[in-house]
């Protein structure tokens, strides 16, 4: 191509002609965006100095060939009208032609000044179309819990068995070793405190109760928000823009019925037993570690560990997993049905999910840790 | 003087070596093979695209028409032969030249493949602003003047692609398609899920835009209409290669089980057109 040997612009694209009084600008080679793109900013200073000569004739008739660049770059250079004296083939009027009945594009929405205002009115209606959304959702789900009793032939096992294997099985990985970690960390750092008042028996007390009540069930849940509440919303919104739910719709299968309550059902299983999995990872790691430090034996902390914890804290602990489970999927499903078929909305969707059903996690935490502030605490 | 006469040797130049193009190939696919696992989708495929022609691809389904395009466009590599663009082959060359094929080839995918998250305008000004040459009036211009070409109203411009219907989805994706006026250009299925009056003008505007730019173009579709309309030359993917390849007459006489079906009304028109 060209770009091996560039050719000057002055020679290539044009000479000057000067005959009887009247001087020529004759436009030579080839005007496409292939070949003009280097020398487009020269050819534009130096056509400019051109146009500002009203009595040039511009000669486009042996022009080897022109596409749209090369139209419009002339087309700028003299301010988007002919000049007086112009020379035109036919097929070149026609693009000239076009050019000029070219509309602008709209402007866009100016910034307005109640946009502050606005922005904050809308951000509440979209709250309080979320809570209605979650609310409809809810209910239809009791609708559907109460024909699924009536007909139990038609309660969706194989989608609640599939979400269970993958929301609770192929999480286990992730959740033991996030749970060993914390526990090594947590009993590493609280075996160093004790030692310094002597009260080093004392640390089965502290990971017992933190881990089984506390650690335990906001690991997993978080853990699981992030896996398995994305995918969901993900999955959902695919769905959407693959056009699936209306395929659903139009088969009359309702979508909370065979793919939402599946998912609630499967998660609200899965996650007591990640609760107990995550808890039982920390418990392992801290013993370790607690083994190390402190030289404490496994023996004694097997043994010591159901006195120093009550039994209240582990059905505190699962009966938090049931609850995160469910309403991690509930939040991730309600995003995601409301995904908009594109990507943007996708991508946005998902991590609102996320985020969400994070921080209600915590919120339930901190309501359970209040409502049941007297229960398994000597 | 000196410079004027070097100017017009080296268009005399130009030229020729612009009539020595027209009788190149554009496209060279030669020994294609693929395979998905055990699935042999071609074996032995030869396929030539001469500058400035039209060519369509036709084949039953799964006979590898979109892998082939897929192929010649770089997204998938065969196991074995080659695809040559622009005389070089795709799957072995320096950024240098990918890019420039890049700039010189368009495409039109099936589903318009408009970025959903950019308007009309922003989705036609993409491939512009790529080259960073451009400034923004120019751009500008160019936009509008692409998107007049394919009658879309300015009205439409800031709308998102979520927010048109199919047939100005197609038009839009055939604005960027041409946006960097591409000597090649791909279409898959450009007239499908449009209806005939919608698919007509598409036609139309295609045949127009060969003339304005001379295009060469390769062409996927099952609709006989914007099939005979368009296309100068015909290949036909059967049996894992192509099978033939002729003018729509020349086609018609071959004595494939696909072709004297999926041609069977062009051939009976034919025949009751000679024995009235």
């Amino acid at each position: 191509m060209a770009a091996s040997n560039p050719p000057t612009p002055s020679s290539a694209y044009y000479r000057l002609v000067s005959e009887n009084e009247t001087t020529r600008l004759i436009l030579i080679g080839t005007y496409t965006l292939a070949t003009l793109e280097q020398h487009l900013s020269i050819l534009t200073t130096e056509f400019a100095a051109y146009a500002q000569k009203k009595t040039l004739c511009w000669d486009l008739t042996e022009i080897e060939q022109m596409d749209a660049t090369g139209a419009v770059l002339l087309w700028q250079t003299w301010n988007k009208k002919r000049p007086e004296h112009l020379l035109l083939r036919p097929e070149q009027e026609n693009i000239f032609k076009r050019l000029e009945k070219l509309p602008s594009p709209p402007e866009l929405a100016h910034r307005n000044f109640w946009q502050p205002l606005m922005t904050l009115g809308s951000s509440a209606l979209s709250l309080w179309s979320h809570l209605i959304d979650t609310v409809i959702l809810i209910g239809q789900l009791f609708i559907d819990i109460k024909f699924l009793i009536t007909h139990p032939r038609r309660i969706p096992w194989r989608e609640i068995s599939a979400n269970l294997y993958r929301t609770g099985a192929q999480a286990l990985g992730i959740t033991a070793l996030v749970g060993f970690l914390i526990g090594i960390v947590l009993s590493y750092l609280s075996s160093e405190q004790l030692q310094m008042f002597g009260a080093d028996i004392f640390i089965v007390d502290i990971l017992g109760i933190s881990i089984i009540r506390e650690l335990g069930p906001m690991l997993a849940a978080i853990l699981v928000a992030g896996r398995s509440g994305s995918s969901m919303t993900a999955q959902l919104g695919v769905m959407r823009v693959t056009q699936e739910l209306d395929a659903l719709t139009v088969m009359g299968i309702p979508h909370s019925q065979r793919l939402v309550l599946p998912k609630i059902i499967g998660l609200g299983i899965a996650m007591p037993l990640l609760v107990i999995w995550t808890s039982a990872a920390a418990l392992m790691g801290g013993m370790i570690a607690a083994q190390l430090q402190l030289g404490l034996s496994y023996q004694y902390f097997f043994s010591a560990l159901p006195d120093a914890v009550p039994i209240a804290n582990l059905w505190l602990g699962l009966s938090k997993g049931i609850v995160c489970g469910m309403v991690i999927a509930l939040i991730a499903c309600h995003f995601g049905l409301r995904i908009k078929p594109n990507t943007e909305s996708l991508g946005e969707g998902t991590t609102r999910s996320v985020v969400t059903a994070i921080t209600v996690v915590i919120i339930i935490d901190a309501l359970f840790a209040i409502v049941f502030s007297d229960v398994g605490l000597m | 003087m000196n410079t004027f006469n070097a100017t017009m040797a080296s268009i005399d130049d130009k030229q020729t070596t612009q009539v020595n193009k027209n009788q190149d190939r554009i496209i060279e696919v030669r020994g294609l093979h693929t395979q998905y696992g055990d699935n042999t989708v071609h074996q032995n495929l030869n396929l030539s695209v001469y500058y400035g022609e039209v060519l369509t691809l036709v084949g039953s389904s799964g006979s590898g028409k979109t892998t082939l395009l897929r192929q010649m466009l770089g997204l998938e590599t065969p196991k074995y032969g080659t695809v040559k663009v622009f005389g070089r082959s795709r799957f072995d060359c320096d950024y240098k030249f990918l890019k420039s094929i890049h700039n010189r080839s368009g495409v039109l995918f099936q589903n318009g493949a408009l970025f959903s998250a950019l308007s009309v305008y922003d989705n036609v000004a993409l491939p512009l602003r790529e080259l960073y040459t451009l400034n923004e009036s120019m751009i500008r211009d160019l936009v509008m003047f692409k998107l007049a070409m394919v009658a879309i109203d300015a009205e439409h411009v800031n709308k998102m692609p979520a927010d048109l219907s199919g047939g100005m989805v197609k038009r839009v994706a055939l604005a960027r398609a041409l946006a960097l006026d591409p000597e090649l250009l791909f279409l898959d299925e450009p007239t499908a899920g449009l209806d005939p009056e919608l698919s007509e003008s598409f036609v139309e505007l295609i045949l127009t835009l060969r003339i304005e730019m001379k295009l060469t173009v390769i062409m996927i579709t099952h609709d006989l209409n914007t099939l005979a309309a368009l296309s100068d030359r015909i290949a036909v993917l059967a049996d894992q290669h192509v099978v033939t390849t002729g003018s729509l007459k020349e086609i018609c006489r071959h004595h494939h089980p696909f072709v004297q079906s999926f041609f069977k009304t062009v051939i009976n028109q034919a025949k009751t057109d000679n024995n009235p």
